[in-house]
């Protein structure tokens, strides 16, 4: 799905989060937000996924004004920073949950669940685990997991807030090529956000440098590196 | 070289043996003095006069009365408070607004109000002399020295137990699950009954078993509100002290037993349950 953000602002009492903002993301691409600590990226992200809303500003989904739709209905695939798995459910139930989220019109059949939990959980390769509880996981694993349950639902875009954060980095350069082979597979819109260069440059087909809640450059890596547009992101790519 | 071999510890945290027991001994110790003792000391005194005389004094009608308005109080309060609690928790947890240290503030009110004050304020609001009572009366609902005053007063002692159980749980586990189920497409109440309702069952039920234990045994502001009116408004507590204070110490010790066996009874299901379900309780708290 292609996405518009058209010159959305969010303030945050006096904390100014995102100046106008400005971004065209093409349908199917793995997009990156770049940028240090407090600089609008996960703000950003919220706003594409109904998690919270623009003072002004519009959000359009394949042309169409999103900006006002709630986040129900938006269908965006989000993984949170922790993971958010929901502790007191099991792995199945866990991907389970937004096929039985529907209105009961739209609700698989239970055998029809089970089918499509399973070819999630083949999916992230991890086919045995639908018993366990996320305790009982390591990071890595909890990881994967948050993916195919947002993979769940059907999304018309993945978001990813900080997807390996919290990992090693053995693990993380692992689940990075994971998330490459499933935004190939499934051929998703999808958007991280992250504050790792290497990350950015390494994963994304475009990386988008914030600064202070201002976009400062969009770019394919190899152009962003060439030609960096101003010395901060000369500087932050270089650090 | 060292003649004598340290002392063999299994990590660094274990205290030496003396240490270790003279704490033990002055737990068992202090336990035995305040608990047991009395305890023990209420179940004798109520069999003073043998089996016969305690089914004697329960038989008592307006034994039945206290023991049967206690329930009631108990068996009202405890839904309410779990709703107000419950409330009170997710708003201060779950947003932000203006007057938020004010409102945590006003839940421990009551635990810091002496509860005779807080009996007496409802009977100046709520007594037939008092605005609202007033209309309350000349619509034939009298609140104070009747049921719904006790209620009231009972509501206002307990109220802190469950916000309090909940609101440091429901900080820690933060807003993430909840936004995660609302992107899966959930709606308000599947989010709340799906997802938050599961996380906070445990504090929730430990808040409703404190609010219970105190329900039943609250005193000060009952004693104010009730009117002690004898197989009417007398609740466990005031029934066993207006029959120690007439000298009838095996029917009060009678009572007291029925008062104490609630309690214990309240801790063994809040044991029993630990132990049913600890895979549970332990994934829930595991992160």
């Amino acid at each position: 799905m292609h996405i518009e953000i058209d010159d959305i602002t969010r303030s945050y009492g006096a904390a100014v989060a995102l100046h106008p903002v400005r971004l065209a993301i093409p349908s199917g691409a793995l997009v990156a937000l770049l940028g240090p600590s407090g600089s609008g990226k996960t703000t950003l992200l919220r706003l594409l996924a109904g998690l919270d809303f623009p003072d002004a500003g519009r959000v359009l989904f394949d042309g169409r004004d999103a900006t006002g739709l709630a986040v129900q209905d938006r269908r965006a695939g989000f993984v949170f920073q922790s993971y958010a798995l929901f502790r007191h459910m099991t792995v199945f139930d866990n991907i389970a949950y937004g096929l039985r989220a529907r209105p009961r019109r739209d609700r698989p059949a239970p055998a029809e669940i089970a089918r499509r939990v399973g070819r999630l959980l083949d999916l992230i390769q991890l086919p045995d685990i639908g018993g366990r509880y996320p305790s009982q996981l390591s990071g890595g694993q909890r990881q994967r997991v948050a993916l195919a349950r947002a993979l769940a639902i059907e999304p018309r875009m993945l978001l990813l807030d900080e997807p390996f954060g919290a990992l090693d980095a053995r693990v993380r350069k692992e689940l990075r090529a994971g998330l490459r082979r499933i935004h190939d597979e499934t051929g998703l819109t999808t958007v991280f956000v992250t504050h790792d260069q290497d990350e950015a440059m390494a994963l994304a087909d475009v990386v988008v440098v914030m600064s202070m809640g201002r976009i400062e450059q969009v770019g394919r890596p190899q152009d962003l590196r060439a030609r960096p547009a101003t010395d901060f992101v000369r500087e932050f790519l270089s650090a | 070289m060292h003649d004598t071999a340290p002392t063999r510890r299994h990590s660094a945290t274990d205290e030496p043996r003396p240490a270790r027991l003279t704490l033990i001994i002055l737990t068992v110790g202090l336990l035995a003095l305040l608990l047991f003792a009395p305890l023990a000391t209420v179940f004798a005194g109520a069999l003073a006069e043998g089996l016969s005389g305690l089914r004697a004094a329960l038989a008592e009608p307006d034994a039945r009365a206290a023991i049967r308005l206690t329930l009631w109080v108990a068996a009202i309060s405890l839904p309410l408070n779990a709703v107000f609690g419950l409330a009170a928790a997710w708003a201060i947890t779950k947003f932000d607004f203006r007057g938020k240290a004010v409102l945590i503030t006003l839940i421990d009110l009551p635990f810091s109000v002496s509860p005779v004050v807080a009996g007496l304020c409802l009977v100046l609001l709520y007594g037939s002399h008092g605005a609202l009572g007033h209309w309350a009366v000349a619509q034939g609902v009298p609140i104070v020295f009747a049921l719904p005053g006790i209620v009231l007063a009972t509501l206002f002692v307990t109220f802190p137990f469950v916000a309090r159980e909940l609101i440091p749980v429901m900080t820690e586990q933060g807003r993430a699950e909840e936004e995660a189920a609302l992107t899966l497409g959930a709606g308000g109440w599947r989010v709340l009954r799906t997802v938050t309702l599961p996380n906070i069952r445990w504090a929730l039920l430990y808040g409703v078993l404190l609010c219970n234990a105190r329900a039943m045994g609250e005193f000060g502001a009952v004693a104010v509100v009730s009117g002690r009116i004898r197989g009417e408004t007398a609740t466990l507590p005031i029934a066993i002290e207006m029959l120690y204070n007439e000298y009838l110490s095996t029917a009060a010790f009678a009572l007291a037993a029925v008062l104490a066996l609630l309690a214990l009874v309240t801790l063994a299901v809040k044991t029993l349950l630990e132990w049913r379900f600890a895979d549970q309780l332990a994934a829930t708290l595991r992160r």
